[in-house]
């Protein structure tokens, strides 16, 4: 490598980790992570423990991982005791005498590689250590081996060097050592990151205590103690091990980053961060403390040494602990239990999180987090229970917690416990104490320590509590409208959001997708809410599901001043003002306005107006702007606690700036005062009134919101309302709307509490100036630059003069027309030319209409409708002769169809879609819901209706391992254009025989998916899902579905290196069958943003070539294919457009069942209407390729791929007459990223998937006979944690042969002894019984398609199985078929989707069961919370010992019910046969509504036979006593239809019987 | 929306006519309403189309769905108000639109659009059964002048819009009464005169002056205009007639239908038709050359005065009985049509071609036809060829020609304000400004277009009176 190079390649990682470059920016990363410890309860400290500390590591390799290089992987470390053997004799080596152990610390440095700079952070060290008073000792330098680095990472690797510490003499105690520590190295951070010198930010404290020293660095996990000598070294001992290995999105190195940092590491991700940030920022004048005194003040800012959102939760922690918490309590301050709503907490321990809720807002985001300060060492996972966590304990003394159990071996006979952390549950061992201390103990201790309860009652105030007051009422109808017209209501705001939200109490839903311009290019007056989309969770993090885990969500907002963090004195006394959700009543308002007079004058309220004069046009908003933040401050150091900021001052004269400005410049305005926490905020406001304002107000820091026009436009329509209402009813249903919505807007991000999505700015936006938004909306991104606030006063302006200026009254409101189609509305891609254009064209075959259809569309000179409306392509100047372009037959297999399921759409129109596509080598795309078998053969034509894209979604409708190996891509649907971040719902009235079938479901019984695919929570697990579904079908391509949102760069590259061989990046204009409104208006952004974004990112990393980038939403014309090629696309997918194609007409009715065209509907009658032929498609297919192949010669391409990421030849359009357009910055998007020599641009490379690892091929092997000739085989094999997905290749080799059937029951078994990887078992096919002696992590027997599955404990095992843990989480998730017996415990998400699996497990997690949709469940032990949520059919049978399961169930779609003795005489005439099982299988399914104690009786004998359970024996050897603690858990649904059925076929029985009689 | 299922549920159902014998004998609008219950029953037939083609369908761009809607929710009066903030005049479109909303509807698709037409002339008369339609008087006033030549439904519109937008106008008509096309052209079996009438009067109540019997250019010199008014809007008709130039074209009882139709018009109104040429039907065999409206209403009027026999004659050949509606929906379908006046008793023969009248006595008795077929030249393009040896003749006493008109008619003020005309000899005028060469000058309606249909001439005046409006104040808030 020639110096040069070298050079480059360095400035370019130094930018990278550290600066944005086009739409890159390095505070999208994210990462997820294995995790794990090991100590020594006795705080016997060894280099054993170091040794096995690192041997973890290197078992959760897989977890991590690697990125472009082989060698470089995302990070690793260790954390260990400080090792005063070994320092102690190296230090004396090199002439530095230590302190007694205790008595000095050692830092962990990494100095910058300028010698400069390095000079200026040794310097900045030294001296702060003298002047806080302590002894700088001297430095060492630490041994390290280069050659474990990745050529990449070496040139950055810092300058390791430990500096050591003596404790001053003036530092009383290791306490307060321990805290000057912090403080030392708060302040030699600030000393040199202050300042700019070069690669200041490469220096970097990595620990500082006289208890802990953490190693870590860019390298893999095995590698760690290669490159650091001392971790070899025998002398280095410790007593406990924390380790971490990362799995980032990107693999822009940062020793920094790599864990554990200071006190803990985590797996997970922070969904909240933003906001953290800004409210701990916000509590800088507010907070004092006298543990720390005046070093507090040294400590700002208190976050910000990494980019990371784990770096931040552990700055937090930080300070808490320095601020005298201890480690557990600051942790559950952090994060909370959900306490809210916890029928099973005790008072007391509610009482102390409801007391903490006003002093820290959530962290909140899937979480496992392991913490230590050297002394104590913990674990606690996230309210939701996302991320594993598994622990054993042996009987000398060592627990070894991690993600995975069998990290370590350890003889099964040493092992007294097998737990793991539960939701919310924290775990802690005191070394100095030598105990473990359990969840309960800790919190009881912690929560009866100070009397939480009785400072509760003393200072809570509920707002319903307070004095009814007098709220104002609507205004006439004349004064409405003009309020109305100036705050930009539409005719669509009053008829299809505020009257159906007001009668239904629901956020309302359409369909179809959005293909409006985003705000900063339309040409009509826009609120500012328009130009704001939101952020929702995708792969990095799981989105929450609202209503079936309502128990995590709360919309409690605490009003008014918050405590002072630090100081227990001043909290226990300052009262606090709570309400159950944010939307406040006129009265409730007028309560808080009058709240002075009562609770003791502990609060003032002050209402500042958010209105000027109108005569000061636009230029006064600034002014106007400027006068509230000094009213507010003033207002606030007058000792008012509580602002309303209102502009209900609204008329002729007086404009209002726009409330979202005023709240989130005030929000932040104060912030930067520091004095956002002395007071609450309140906003009364005409403007919010759509579920998507009210989500911005809060995301920018309204605690709460009066929506008083709202209300004022229901009561002016109540008159009219098909049914009479009251006002009171009309306005709580409103409210009951818009809170359901904010629910599902927070959920969609993974935020399940309010206080924590108040300020979290999960928004980005599209439009706006950056200066505008760093100085009002402070750290919220925008890939797109646009107008400021003098373009926004000047909507605003114009808004106001056209409701009350001269000229013509306008006695109606403005159309809209966002919604449908309106002339004088909102402009549309899709209107009646376009739709009708394309289907004449195609109906034809006329090529010449065709051209006219995409003119429309491509010419937006008059009028602007996308982003890529904007661009201009630069054409060569002699193009190319058209016959040297690639042919239209080659281009048009780059093309596919979107994803629709079977179910949303008819039949005719899926096998339609797939029949063209396979006429032309394109691919349709199976959707979310199955395929029926006999369309993977061909037809006697030579066409075939097989999908050749199978969608994997988070329901697994029909995900099968026949369907995975009939699939040419298996795609992993993370998101949907129209609803990312949500689940769907058929109802039950659309789920037909034949779709029942089809998606292995009950006719009549309503599907439901969930937000989240339960087996992703986080980057690492869709590596395994990968990693999954390539086993099934490793010829299959994989493929990850995302939708465009800022930061999906970034997440493609993670996504990349988790072996995705293909990902689709969807606009937010993607179509639905049925989404809210709020969604498909509000969510994503468009593609050309995230599509730019997934390639720069790729390229820059390296990873762009074993990836091929699809980009599909909105695409309709041969440019957009083009301009979508230039940005970065191998691939391209029509949605929308095919399916116009093919007869649709944008009813926008798909949710209705009434589509008149036969496309979107199963109304058999609507069905035969479909006009759509296989010709049409492949007509406008070929019109397609044929357009893009003419401009590929215009501009000079060959060949399609020549033609990706070339952004050089798109240009702006000059010329353009939109004021709003003028203003756009698209030079994020036209970043041109020059690849480094040899770095790819488009796909050509494969993806390494290690394969050849599998177990499975062993298996195969040996099952030859068996898959071969259907011959019995037996194999006998060990398993080990990283064997992961054992059976799924043996299951796809026999579902290729021998379909969904398999083969005969037990053919082939194979025993296992050992514990098994993730996923075991999964997709397995009939025929293969798995019998695992040991046992087994997450996963197990996702997606089973048959078969039989065993765990139980090892021979030799002391525990009792019933109280430990067996199995991981999420076990039989989406599984379809097949029996499964677990003699244990498993964790939690148990049965989690499954259509058809019986299985018995002898206790189980929260959500057991979730979305169930058929098979039987026996549980013959404890069960978790939240049991049966969404669970639509099957059976579960529960053993209900504390009596106190119809707490731990979700009532909302089952009913509980004792097992009926009724056919007791049958069962025992039916028993003289013996046992059970000679009945076989199809019996025990028969009727689910009866027959139920014969059933359980038979599948516990089974349970007994196959696993040798010692419970199932002692509940039949008295099942008399036994069988009255069972309760049935029936779906309310499921057993109507039963026993419709039933009736049915009674009936047709009765009907044969009585012909036969006639006979 | 309407009901979601509606349209599966409910049938459609349109006005039906009284029967033939009865509507025959007067000369009244004779269709029978449906009642309340049926309107809201078919309003709710609707389906609220996330794209409403009849929305774009209607050349007003009639807001379809949401009236509809509201019909079925019984709130007529706003669905008046939403039928009004598109449209002047829905009395007259309701009543002679052939509406190509109703062709571009989504049920169209299974040949059961929406009774759109009905359900819009219901509104109308809804509201002016309830005392709801009064004048929208102006605040202020602008001061500025505007003259509308011409009182056709484009001059009334633009007139209308222009006087709410506080302008001072003055409509001028050639004829004795206001209302051009609508009073003359079209029989008051399908548009009874009062109806215009009915909105001169709310007219006149905001402020607008009428001037009859006023023909610019010939009468009133176009100066006096130029130099009375700030801006002047042709709104006059596409009057010139297209002809017949062959043999015996000059004989007596060869005429164009206009004069025949207005002379109609007149005798029922009462007005006095001294000085005019009276051509009445009674006893005659009628023969009209025209397949199109003005030819059907020939048809209905010469039945009505009596004639023995009436035959209509088109050049084109016989359409199809159905469109290809996979290649034609939603636009306008060329397909056989049947109007209430065929029904009541007409031969109708197509693809004939009149190569001559013949007759005695300077009248005429005989037209001398052929047969043609449509076939392709040598430039593509479908030309006529006779079919030879098909010649033929067919007896007349009074032949009707409604063949369309050309173009305005160019003497008079055309020529003295020298507007540019454009290759269709229509005056020169975009759809953006209307404004025509001549500064202030502004054209809209079949003058600028040429002939057309009520409902464009009613949008043509709208997006006329805007254009006026911002030429005069610089903006308009008047609705597009």
């Amino acid at each position: 490598m020639s110096e040069g190079k070298t050079s480059g390649q360095q400035q370019i990682y130094g930018q990278h980790h550290n600066s944005r470059r086009g739409l890159y920016d390095p505070l999208n990363e994210h990462d997820a992570c294995g995790v794990g410890f090991i100590a020594q309860i006795k705080n016997r400290a060894s280099h054993d423990i170091v040794q096995q500390g690192l041997q973890i590591l290197v078992n959760l390799d897989h977890r991590g991982a690697v990125g472009a290089d082989p060698l470089s992987g995302d990070g690793a470390g260790i954390l260990i005791q400080v090792p005063d053997a070994l320092l102690r004799e190296e230090c004396a080596a090199g002439g530095m005498t230590l302190p007694p152990p205790g008595r000095y610390a050692v830092a962990m440095v990494f100095l910058p590689r300028n010698g400069e700079t390095a000079r200026r952070c040794v310097e900045a060290l030294e001296a702060t250590t003298a002047r806080e008073g302590q002894n700088g000792l001297g430095w060492r330098t630490v041994p390290r081996d280069d050659s474990w680095l990745d050529e990449a990472v070496k040139p950055l690797a810092p300058d390791i060097r430990q500096f050591f510490i003596g404790r001053g003499d003036d530092t009383p105690d290791r306490l307060a050592f321990e805290r000057k520590l912090f403080v030392i190295r708060k302040r030699a951070h600030h000393a040199v990151w202050d300042h700019d010198h070069e690669d200041k930010d490469d220096f970097y404290i990595a620990s500082l205590s006289s208890r802990t020293l953490v190693y870590k660095g860019m390298m893999l996990a095995p590698n760690l103690p290669k490159f650091y000598a001392d971790l070899r070294d025998e002398r280095t001992e410790s007593a406990l091990a924390l380790v971490h290995q990362r799995f980032s999105t990107n693999t822009f190195p940062s020793w920094k980053l790599a864990q554990p940092f200071r006190y803990l590491c985590h797996n997970g991700e922070i969904n909240t961060v933003r906001g953290n940030i800004n409210w701990m920022a916000a509590r800088r004048h507010n907070m004092s403390s006298s543990v720390l005194g005046e070093d507090l003040a040294k400590l700002w800012p208190l976050i910000g040494d990494g980019a990371s959102d784990s770096a931040t939760l552990d700055n937090a922690f930080e300070l808490l602990v320095a601020g005298g918490y201890p480690l557990s309590h600051a942790m559950m301050m952090l994060i909370p239990e959900a306490w809210m709503g916890n029928p099973l907490m005790d008072e007391d321990r509610r009482a102390f999180y409801q007391f903490h809720a006003s002093l820290m807002e959530p962290w909140d985001g899937p979480a496992a987090i392991a913490f230590t300060n050297g002394r104590l060492i913990g674990a606690t996972l996230d309210r939701n229970g996302l991320r594993p966590a598994r622990y054993v304990v042996t009987d000398d003394d060592i627990v070894v917690m991690a993600s995975e159990v069998g990290v370590l071996p350890i003889p099964e006979e040493k092992i007294v416990t097998k737990w793991r952390l539960q939701p919310g549950k924290m775990f802690l061992i005191d070394l100095e104490e030598g105990r473990i201390i359990s969840d309960a103990e800790i919190k009881r201790r912690l929560s009866a320590a100070k009397p939480y309860q009785q400072w509760l009652d003393d200072t809570l105030i509920m707002l319903e509590n307070l004095p009814s007051e007098v709220g104002a009422m609507a205004p006439d109808a004349g004064t409405l409208l003009h309020r109305q017209q100036a705050f930009g209501y539409t005719q669509e705001d009053i008829r299809h959001f505020l009257v159906p939200m007001a009668l239904t109490g629901q956020d309302p839903v359409g369909s179809m997708g959005r293909d409006t311009p985003v705000a900063a290019l339309s040409d009509r007056p826009k609120l500012l809410y328009d130009y704001f989309s939101q952020c929702f969770a995708q792969v990095t993090n799981p989105p929450i599901d609202p209503i079936r885990e309502e128990l995590v969500m709360s919309l409690a907002s605490q009003i008014g001043p918050r405590p002072n963090l630090l100081d227990p004195d001043d909290i226990c006394t300052k009262k606090r003002l709570e309400i159950r959700q944010p939307i406040l009543s006129n009265t409730d308002l007028e309560r808080i306005r009058q709240i002075e007079n009562h609770v003791d004058r502990a609060f003032r309220t002050r209402t500042i107006y958010i209105t000027y004069p109108v005569a000061e046009g636009a230029s006064g908003m600034d002014r106007a702007l400027r006068s509230v933040f000094r009213q507010a401050e003033e207002a606030v150091k007058g000792s008012y606690n509580i602002l309303i900021l209102s502009d209900r001052p609204v008329d002729a004269d007086f404009v209002a700036i726009p409330a979202l400005l005023a709240t989130a410049a005030v929000h932040h305005h104060l912030i930067r005062r520091g004095l956002r926490t002395e007071a609450g905020l309140v906003i009364e406001t005409g403007e919010a009134r759509r579920v998507h304002d009210f989500c911005l107000l809060a995301g920018f820091g309204a605690e709460a919101i009066n929506p008083y026009l709202a209300f004022d436009s229901l009561e002016h329509e109540r008159p009219g309302l098909k049914e009479p209402i009251s006002e009171q009813e009309l306005r709580q249903r409103y409210i009951k709307a818009v809170d359901k919505g904010i629910l599902k807007v927070m959920s969609k991000m993974g935020i399940s509490t309010y206080q924590s999505y108040c300020g979290a700015q999960i928004f980005d936006a599209v439009g706006l100036s950056n200066a505008f938004l760093e100085r009002h909306f402070t750290g919220t991104r925008c890939a797109v630059g646009g107008i400021g606030l003098h373009d926004i006063a000047a909507e605003t302006v114009r808004r106001h003069q056209a409701a009350y200026g001269g000229g013509l009254p306008k006695t109606s409101l403005d159309p809209g027309g966002d919604v449908a189609f309106r002339l004088r509305g909102e402009k549309h891609s899709w209107t009646p030319d376009t739709v009708s254009l394309l289907q004449h064209a195609v109906r034809s075959n006329d090529e010449r209409t065709y051209r006219e259809f995409s003119r429309r569309l491509d010419d937006q000179s008059r009028q602007l409708r996308t982003l890529r409306g904007l661009f201009e392509l630069r054409f060569d100047d002699s193009p190319l002769p058209l016959e040297e372009v690639e042919p239209a037959e080659e281009i048009v297999k780059r093309f596919s169809t979107g994803a629709m399921s079977f179910g949303s759409i008819s039949w005719e129109a899926h096998t339609t879609l797939a029949i063209a596509m396979n006429r032309i080598g394109a691919r349709s795309n199976t959707g979310e819901g199955g395929e029926e078998a006999k369309r993977f053969r061909p037809l006697p034509n030579g066409d075939s209706m097989r999908s050749a894209i199978k969608q994997v979604a988070s329901g697994r409708f029909g995900v099968t391992a026949e369907y995975l190996v009939n699939a040419t891509d298996i795609q992993i649907k993370m998101a949907q254009g129209a609803k990312p971040g949500e689940g769907g719902q058929l109802p039950g009235h659309k789920v037909n025989e034949w779709i029942a079938r089809v998606r292995h479901s009950t006719p009549g019984v309503g599907l439901i998916s969930p937000p989240p695919h339960h087996d992703i929570y986080s980057i690492e697990d869709l590596a395994q899902l990968i990693h999954d579904l390539k086993n099934v079908n490793p010829a299959a391509r994989i493929s990850v579905k995302l939708v465009s949102e800022l930061g999906v760069g970034t997440i493609a590259a993670g996504v990349s290196k988790a072996h995705a061989e293909h990902i689709t990046i969807s606009g937010f204009d993607g179509g639905t069958g049925a989404s809210p409104l709020t969604s498909i208006l509000n969510a994503g952004s468009p593609w050309e943003i995230g599509l730019a974004e997934t390639h720069q990112t790729l390229v820059m990393n390296r990873l762009r070539g074993r990836i091929a980038v699809q980009v599909d939403g909105g695409i309709r014309t041969g440019r957009d294919i083009v301009v979508g090629a230039l940005l970065g696309a191998d691939e391209v997918g029509v949605g929308t457009g095919a399916l116009i194609a093919l007869g649709c007409i944008m009813m926008r009715k798909c949710h209705l069942n009434t589509c008149p065209v036969g496309v979107a509907t199963q109304d058999p009658e609507l069905r035969e209407l479909f006009p759509g032929q296989p010709e049409h498609l492949v007509n406008y297919f070929m019109f397609l390729a044929r357009e893009v192949r003419e401009l590929m010669a215009r501009l000079g391409f060959r060949s399609f791929n020549e033609m990706i990421g070339q952004r050089d030849r798109l240009g702006m359009r000059q010329a353009i007459d939109q004021w709003k357009a003028q203003c756009l910055d698209l030079s994020a998007i036209l970043y041109p990223v020059v690849a480094e020599p040899g770095v790819a641009t488009h796909q050509c490379e494969p993806q390494d998937h290690r394969l050849e690892r599998a177990l499975d091929h062993e298996l195969i092997a040996a099952a030859r006979p068996a898959i071969e000739n259907r011959e019995p085989v037996e194999i006998s094999i060990p398993v080990a944690n990283t064997n992961r997905t054992v059976g799924a290749m043996l299951s796809g080799e026999i579902a290729r042969r021998y379909g969904h059937a398999g083969l005969p029951d037990d053919t082939i078994r194979i025993n296992l002894e050992g514990s098994a990887g993730q996923s075991f078992g999964a997709f397995l096919s009939h025929g293969v019984t798995l019998r695992l002696d040991g046992d087994a992590n997450d996963y197990l027997g996702k997606g089973m398609s048959g078969g039989r599955i065993i765990v139980r404990p090892p021979r030799g095992s002391r525990f009792r199985p019933e109280e430990n843990i067996i199995v991981g989480n999420t076990a039989l998730y989406g599984a379809i078929d097949g029996e499964c017996f677990i003699r244990g415990v498993a964790g939690e998400r148990f049965g989690v989707r499954n259509s058809g699996v019986t299985a018995v497990v002898e206790g189980l997690g929260d959500h057991g069961c979730e979305y169930m949709t058929g098979g039987i469940v026996v549980v013959l032990g404890q069960t978790g919370r939240n049991f049966a949520a969404g669970m639509s059919g099957g059976v579960a049978y529960v053993l209900d010992l504390s009596d106190d399961f119809n707490l731990r169930c979700n009532m909302a779609m089952v009913e509980l019910e004792p097992i009926a003795d009724e056919d007791r005489r049958l069962e025992e005439s039916e028993h003289q046969g013996g046992d059970l099982e000679c009945h076989g299988k199809v019996d025990l399914v028969h009727d689910m509504t009866r027959y139920d104690s014969q059933r359980l009786r038979g599948l516990i004998e089974r349970h007994r036979d196959c696993t040798g359970s010692d419970r199932a024996a002692e509940i039949l050897g008295d099942w008399e006593a036994w069988l009255p603690k069972f309760v049935k858990v029936m779906p309310v649904e499921y057993r109507r239809v039963l026993e419709e059925m039933q009736a049915a076929t009674q009936a047709a029985e009765r009907n044969d019987a009585n012909m036969a009689v006639g006979e | 929306m309407g009901k979601p299922t509606g349209f599966k549920d409910i049938e459609r159902r349109d006005r039906a006519y009284a029967p033939v014998s009865e509507r025959t004998r007067h000369w009244k609008e004779f269709w029978l309403p449906l009642s309340e219950n049926e309107l809201r029953e078919q309003g709710a037939r609707c389906m609220d189309c996330g794209i409403p083609f009849c929305h774009q369908g209607c050349p007003v761009n009639n807001i379809v769905p949401d009236w509809n809607d509201l019909v079925y929710r019984g709130d007529w009066r706003s669905a008046l108000e939403v039928l009004h903030s598109t449209n002047n005049f829905p009395e007259f479109t309701g009543r002679v639109c052939p509406a190509p909303c109703e062709a571009a509807c989504t049920l169209q698709l299974s040949d059961r659009p929406v009774t759109i037409k009905t359900i819009e002339c219901a509104i109308v008369e809804r509201g002016w059964e309830e005392g709801w339609i009064g004048p929208q008087i102006p605040q202020h006033r602008t001061g500025r002048r505007v003259a509308v030549v011409g009182s056709g439904p484009a001059g009334l519109a633009c007139a209308q819009q222009l006087a709410r937008a506080g302008h001072t106008v003055t409509v001028f008509e050639k004829q004795a009464r206001i209302g051009g096309l609508l009073r003359y052209g079209i029989p008051d079996f399908k548009l009874e005169k009062h109806l215009i009438d009915r909105r001169m009067a709310q007219m006149r109540a905001e402020g607008i002056r009428f001037r009859p019997n006023t023909h610019i250019g010939v009468a009133v010199p176009v100066g006096e205009l130029v130099e009375e008014y700030d801006a002047i809007v042709l709104a006059g008709g596409s009057e010139q007639p297209r002809d017949m130039p062959v043999p015996g074209r000059e004989l007596d009882g060869v005429h164009f239908a206009m004069p025949y139709l207005a002379g109609q018009n007149r005798r029922n109104a009462g007005e006095d038709l001294s000085g005019t040429r009276r051509i009445l039907a009674k006893g005659k065999r009628v023969v009209v050359i025209g397949g199109g409206d003005t030819g059907s209403d020939c048809v209905g009027t010469a039945i009505r005065q009596g004639a023995s026999s009436v035959t209509q004659l088109e050049i084109m050949p016989k359409p199809p009985e159905h469109e290809d509606k996979a290649l034609v929906w939603p636009d306008w379908p060329l397909k056989l049509r049947t109007s209430t006046s065929h029904e009541e008793g007409c031969e109708r023969d197509w693809s004939v071609n009149t190569k001559a009248f013949v007759g005695s006595k300077g009248n005429v008795e005989a037209l001398q036809l052929v047969r043609v077929r449509w076939e392709p030249g040598e430039d593509g393009r479908m030309a006529l060829k006779e079919v030879p040896g098909s010649e033929f003749e067919l007896e007349a006493d009074l032949v009707l020609l409604a063949m369309g008109f050309e173009h305005p008619v160019h003497n008079g003020m055309l020529t003295s304000l020298g507007v540019e005309l454009d290759t269709r000899g229509n005056v020169r005028a975009n759809a953006d400004n209307y404004r025509s060469s001549v500064e202030n000058v502004f054209s809209a309606g079949d003058m600028r277009r040429g002939q057309s249909l009520v409902v464009w001439a009613i949008l043509e005046g709208r997006q006329c009176a805007h254009a006026v409006d911002t030429f005069l104040t610089g903006a308009s808030d008047l609705p597009l």
